[in-house]
């Protein structure tokens, strides 16, 4: 028998991605999707289940689809993404959830991939150069959602480290660049004017969206265990991000920048979350060593991800003309019909 | 990781002349299935801040203070390793301290390698300052950072052990080694493999005297010190960042290893001081043998 696996998140660009990575590969039987609305592409064979941000039903599911795998990609790590108390509710009490269900007594869950986000390192002056996976964070969290994704990366640590039957991978993600995948700082880096902090010119470090679905399948398939940090090798300095994005770098004072950008923030101008404002200071490096020793093999490095960002960015100016493109496909069953229809549900069976 | 040392080896752009397309940083690794689209940088900016450019462009501008101003004279360079790592470790002095640049500058003219400088965070804190000392090779001193750098990269890394306690001390106290911190800094030579390679300094002193120390003022505006400096004194405003032309005079002592294997878990704390306290030692003792042997401050 094949695996079967589930994926949170299945409605957002990057866990869609996933979805259709693990649907191609033909020693995964069963594929299903977890999200909280419309899927944003269309699935060959995978089934998408509808629920609450919260994940309340997944036990349910988990129980009745006896999925062995779970990939966990749904946690945010931009706060631009959602407000502060949606953040803790997706981050935290969805993980919870999603243990939970793994926890349960008759589980069938044997591995668990999570997708957490380098903001847990956070970004300070002291920090040294590179964090590797076992590098401490330096000082303590500031910002909500770097808050909500340390507690939820406590949680499935103390998950690992209660349920020594399941395979636990943590993948800490820099910040992406893709198509549609864009971190806070990709989401300014489109615009034509990007924000910095006067004075500052900080080394970052991207990584490309494919290479990012990637590993989540790298590790998913190889049922590697531990955390791992996945970013394009190198550290570039912002300046030369924007130069290569062809946006304009706009000044912000040194001193409470978030408070002189507000009124421009309120316009959509910019987006400032809180937790950007120490990366445009300081950045950030990743090591990662740890994931390359594993075996995987990186499409990008960080200059070749802005670089392939900048020409997707350029493209999607010249769409913009041409009107908003439908999604691929809309897929409508929730988790009742799932249960009721069910490819993927094992029967008990009749004896 | 030899290819991380590229800037070392790379030609030299003659001045006037277009500047060439730096190479192709190090950073690629070799990629399989989709080919990445050409490395699209620009400047040479490599994983720790530092630009060999803007160093080129540094060192032009530093050289005539080097020679004319500091009039530098090493003895002994040709101790420091030509390959590999090696941690130089040097007393530091003044206000502003100028061991550091006529360090680097002297190392990296004459060995024609990159030499980082492990210092202070709180650089890293000022605007425009410290994007320039991230660029011109400074990297916050922490134990991660170095063993990195040494062990990893096999590059020069300089760091003071004394920290802030020696260029925030008195004039009268000049030539007085301070505590070397926890000794970390051979602990951290230990761990990466690398020799210590000790550099005495005598002039630093001089090129601008701490005449009084004002603790509270460097707390309010988050500073590690906030000296009043001679130079203060007679030249004014101008005398907070301009340097006496004291004679500064470099001596390389012999490098140090400690004949422990590299990368242990721990090292006995016994031995790191030992060894830091050793160290400490030899470079004050050749301190007051530079001292004896110097007829002038001005004129060495």
């Amino acid at each position: 028998m094949g695996r079967r696996v589930l994926v949170t998140g299945a409605d957002t660009h990057l866990g869609g991605r996933v979805v259709q990575r693990l649907e191609a590969d033909s020693g995964i039987d069963v594929v299903l999707g977890l999200g909280t609305g419309d899927p944003k592409m269309g699935f060959e064979r995978a089934e998408l289940v509808r629920s609450d941000q919260t994940y309340s039903t997944l036990s349910r599911i988990v129980r009745a689809t006896r999925v062995d795998t779970v990939v966990h990609t749904s946690l945010i790590a931009d706060s631009t993404q959602a407000p502060s108390h949606t953040i803790h509710e997706v981050n935290v009490i969805g993980t919870m959830n999603l243990l939970a269900a793994a926890d349960a007594a008759d589980s069938s869950v044997r591995q668990l991939v999570v997708r957490s986000s380098g903001v847990v390192y956070g970004s300070a002056a002291w920090d040294p150069a590179t964090f590797a996976e076992d590098t401490p964070r330096t000082s303590a969290p500031r910002t909500d959602v770097e808050r909500s994704l340390i507690e939820a990366e406590a949680l499935v640590r103390d998950f690992a480290d209660h349920t020594p039957s399941t395979v636990v991978a943590i993948l800490r993600v820099a910040d992406v660049l893709g198509s549609d995948v864009a971190s806070a700082i990709g989401k300014n880096l489109s615009r034509p004017l990007c924000p910095y902090v006067l004075g500052f010119d900080p080394l970052l470090q991207f990584v490309e969206e494919d290479d990012v679905v990637r590993a989540l399948e790298f590790v998913t398939r190889h049922r590697l265990a531990g955390t791992y940090n996945v970013a394009g090798a190198g550290r570039l300095p912002l300046s030369e991000v924007a130069a290569i994005c062809g946006t304009r770098l706009f000044p912000l004072p040194p001193v409470r920048p978030s408070l002189a950008i507000a009124p421009l923030v309120h316009l959509g101008i910019f987006g400032l979350p809180p937790e950007l404002e120490a990366l445009l200071r300081y950045g950030r490096g990743m090591d990662t060593s740890r994931l390359v020793a594993a075996g995987f093999v990186y499409r990008y490095t960080s200059s070749g991800a802005v670089q392939s960002f900048a020409s997707f960015a350029r493209s999607r100016r010249l769409r913009k003309g041409a009107g908003r493109q439908p999604a691929g496909c809309l897929y409508e069953h929730d988790v009742e019909q799932c249960f009721r229809h069910p490819p993927s549900v094992v029967q008990p069976s009749g004896d | 990781m030899s290819s991380r040392r590229a800037p070392a080896q790379r030609p030299r752009a003659s001045p006037g002349a277009v500047r060439p397309r730096a190479p192709k940083p190090a950073y690629g690794r070799p990629a399989a299935g989709a080919t990445p689209p050409e490395d699209p940088r620009g400047s040479d900016v490599d994983e720790w801040g530092r630009s060999e450019r803007a160093r080129e462009l540094a060192r032009r501008i530093y050289g005539p203070a080097y020679s004319a101003w500091f009039r530098a004279e090493w003895e002994g360079i040709d101790k420091i390793p030509v390959t590999g790592g090696a941690l130089l470790v040097g007393n530091h002095a003044g206000a502003i301290p100028s061991d550091a640049p006529v360090i680097m500058h002297g190392v990296e003219t004459h060995l024609r390698r990159p030499v980082y400088a492990l210092a202070h965070y709180w650089f890293r804190t000022i605007p425009v300052v410290g994007t320039w000392w991230s660029r011109l090779g400074g990297v916050a001193a922490r134990p991660d950072n170095a063993y990195r750098l040494l062990h990893d990269q096999g590059q020069l890394a300089l760091v003071f052990p004394e920290g802030t306690k020696g260029p925030s001390k008195r004039y009268c106290e000049r030539y007085q080694l301070r505590r070397f911190g926890r000794g970390g800094f051979v602990e951290t030579a230990m761990r990466a493999g690398v020799p210590v390679v000790p550099i005495a300094i005598v002039g630093s002193e001089e090129t601008m005297p701490v005449v009084w120390q004002l603790p509270r003022l460097a707390h309010a505006l988050g500073m590690p010190y906030f000296p009043v400096t001679a130079n203060m004194l007679v030249l004014g405003p101008l005398g907070t960042v301009v340097p006496f032309p004291a004679k500064l005079r470099l001596r390389v002592l012999d490098p140090v290893t400690f004949g422990v294997e590299a990368d242990q878990d721990r090292y006995p704390k016994s031995k790191v001081m030992e060894e830091s306290e050793r160290i400490r030692q030899t470079m004050q003792a050749a301190l007051y043998d530079m001292l004896s042997r110097r007829r002038s401050v001005w004129f060495g």
